[in-house]
């Protein structure tokens, strides 16, 4: 696809972020094209988890605003944001602890299919079979199938990741948001996730990706940021990023 | 049965339990006759605060919101149930139709300011609606609620219904259903019926995707943000089935007794049935109105035990000692139940954290093991619900 094409799914325009005289985000111009993986990087308290969470509606910004496929996103409560087709993936996982990972997965596929709010009281749960079917189809993929009638509370941090992300899938989101997909995952983990992700990719999907793995980030991105104070200082394909003089002193000079 | 499963939709295991529940209900007056808790009176007050529970329950039970006005809701049944029997007909179901629309819209008002905030915020919010409502019913809306004496019927109420229907009876009329009225057994068995109903809702809305909802919300409400759901009218929709239920008892009452008082909007009934509720098991289906059941068998009961009745009941002491097992014992029942009643609840709190819903499971679970000695390792999954 030439540049000239390029379609833009998600324009991140302008926007700044100031706790008290703190600039968390400063300058932040962003787009990014439909289907491609977007990696933002940087040293720790670059601003990375505020930017996500601008882009969700967890935070207001001070300035400038987020425009998602025409939509204004700035000022939509969270539930809006992702009526629209944006999902997220937590830093640590947000499940239902005390209930099952199948039931977990089910949840937010009524979302999808009914909407912000509908009661369905005297319908049974039993006979919902489409939803549960295609929970227990991504529970295949992402490795939890036969652990689906747990409890989500009883399971590792990876599981619950991995189970996070099939809660994602279901909804079938035109931007998923990642929020380090793999911290504190085993090396074995960290590339099955991998994989599942270059899987998504297939399906056309697109995502943005925080994290600190180089790893991963350089297996999945098509396109690289690189956050500094706030800042975005380096932007390009993973190649340019990879050499860029700014981004190694962004990391030396950083917390690292 | 497949043809009852279709019919009321229900799973198998469900109309089971439903089935079980039905038939534990219109038998108290059988199985509970050992206890001395089997006349009308005390029957109809274990299946009317069983209603109570089982809709506080849901509300509670299953988004974790705790409600300590819950009381008002069942007082605002209660004199609308009286009116209704004043001004159109001493006929039950116009009443019970009445007073569950009128708690309703009560409980849209009271649950759309409450559900504002959530946690401890909410309870005292709630609680102080509550409190609200007591004090107005004295006060202020003495017109409507007739003040410390309390709503009644009396001889030349309008009741337009029933007299257009013919002339009336001398004296003071008895609510009826159709023509039977409800006094005694007959009173009980209607009140037993209508406990099923609101035992089948509730049924129906914990294996509905709606229950699924909630208790997700209870789980973590941020989430259900973040995954598209507005959590607000989820919670306000449960609330009002809930305020539902309490006015549907507070019918009751008013249909087995004809009259309605302040008190029973007071805090402390508020916070009976949250004690019937945890007592007998926050979540589940047939433990609130277990709870329901003791608390009442106790407050009833216990209450009515004097120190005759304990030198009798050791009469197998020997004469000195008796003295003081009646005394020490004495401190226990009478005016001193709700010593017995609180220690129990702190028993139940600290050893069952999931009441006697709990108990009965560890019970069951035992009894299973010991059938089935375990065989390699014990990798227990439990199993969600």
């Amino acid at each position: 696809m030439s540049t000239t094409e390029r379609n833009v799914v998600l324009h991140v325009d302008d926007v700044h972020k100031n706790y008290g005289g703190l600039h968390a985000l400063s300058d932040i111009d962003l787009e990014i094209e439909e289907g491609k993986t977007h990696a933002i990087i940087g040293p720790n308290g670059a601003g990375k988890s505020t930017l996500l969470n601008v882009i969700v509606g967890r935070i207001p910004p001070s300035k400038g605003a987020v425009v998602f496929d025409g939509q204004v996103l700035t000022g939509k409560k969270p539930h809006e944001i992702n009526q629209l087709g944006v999902a997220r993936v937590f830093q640590t996982p947000e499940i239902f602890p005390e209930l099952s990972v199948l039931q977990n997965v089910m949840v937010p596929a009524f979302a999808k299919r009914d909407g912000a709010f509908k009661v369905h009281m005297m319908r049974l749960l039993d006979s919902e079979a489409g939803i549960r079917e295609e929970a227990e189809h991504l529970l295949a993929d992402v490795g939890l199938h036969e652990r689906r009638d747990t409890h989500a509370g009883a399971l590792s941090r990876g599981d619950k990741r991995r189970m996070e992300l099939a809660m994602c899938l279901i909804q079938h989101p035109r931007l998923l948001l990642l929020d380090e997909p793999t911290a504190g995952m085993s090396r074995h983990d960290t590339n099955t996730t991998i994989e599942l992700l270059k899987k998504i990719k297939a399906r056309g999907m697109t995502k943005i990706i925080i994290e600190h793995d180089m790893h991963v980030v350089f297996s999945l991105a098509d396109r690289i940021s690189v956050l500094a104070g706030g800042r975005v200082i380096v932007e390009g394909l993973p190649d340019e990023v990879r050499g860029n003089p700014k981004v190694q002193e962004a990391y030396l000079g950083g917390a690292h | 049965m497949g043809n009852l499963v279709s019919k009321l939709s229900l799973s198998r295991r469900d109309l089971l339990l439903l089935l079980a529940f039905g038939a534990a209900v219109l038998l108290m007056p059988l199985w509970l006759s050992p206890f001395g808790a089997a006349y009308p009176d005390l029957l109809q007050k274990f299946v009317i605060y069983a209603i109570f529970a089982v809709g506080f329950n849901l509300l509670f039970g299953l988004t974790g919101y705790l409600s300590f006005g819950h009381a008002a809701f069942l007082g605002a049944g209660s004199y609308a149930a009286v009116w209704s029997f004043k001004l159109l007909s001493m006929d039950a179901l116009p009443a019970l139709i009445f007073a569950v629309a009128i708690s309703g819209i009560f409980a849209l008002v009271i649950g759309y300011l409450s559900l504002r905030r959530s946690g401890i915020y909410f309870s005292i919010l709630t609680l102080a609606f509550a409190q609200m409502s007591y004090n107005l019913a004295y006060s202020v809306l003495t017109p409507i609620t007739n003040g410390e004496t309390g709503l009644q019927l009396a001889l030349d109420d309008p009741r337009v219904l029933d007299r257009a229907l013919g002339p009336q009876p001398e004296g003071l009329p008895v609510p009826h259903l159709l023509g039977l009225e409800l006094t005694g057994y007959t009173g009980f068995f209607f009140c037993a019926l209508v406990l099923i109903l609101a035992f089948y809702i509730t049924v129906k809305i914990f294996s509905s995707p709606f229950g699924l909802m909630l208790r997700a919300i209870k789980s973590n409400q941020n989430r259900m943000g973040y995954m598209g759901f507005d959590t607000k009218p989820y919670a306000l929709t449960v609330f009002v089935i809930s305020g539902m239920f309490a006015g549907l008892a507070g019918a009751l009452l008013a249909i087995t007794d004809p009259l309605a008082g302040a008190e029973r909007m007071q805090w402390t009934a508020s916070g009976e049935v949250v004690l019937m509720t945890i007592l007998g098991g926050v979540g589940t289906l047939v433990g609130p109105a277990l709870g329901a059941v003791v608390i009442k068998y106790f407050e009833n009961i216990f209450s009515a035990f004097n120190d005759q009745i304990l030198s009798n009941a050791f009469a197998f002491v020997p004469e000195g000692l008796r003295e003081t097992v009646v005394a020490i014992v004495g401190k226990f029942v009478g005016e001193g139940w709700h010593l017995t009643l609180g220690l129990i609840f702190v028993l139940v709190v600290v050893f069952l954290p999931g009441g006697i819903m709990e108990g009965i499971r560890r019970i069951m679970s035992l009894f299973r093991r010991a059938q089935r000695p375990a065989k390699g390792a014990p990798a227990r999954i439990q199993p969600a619900e």
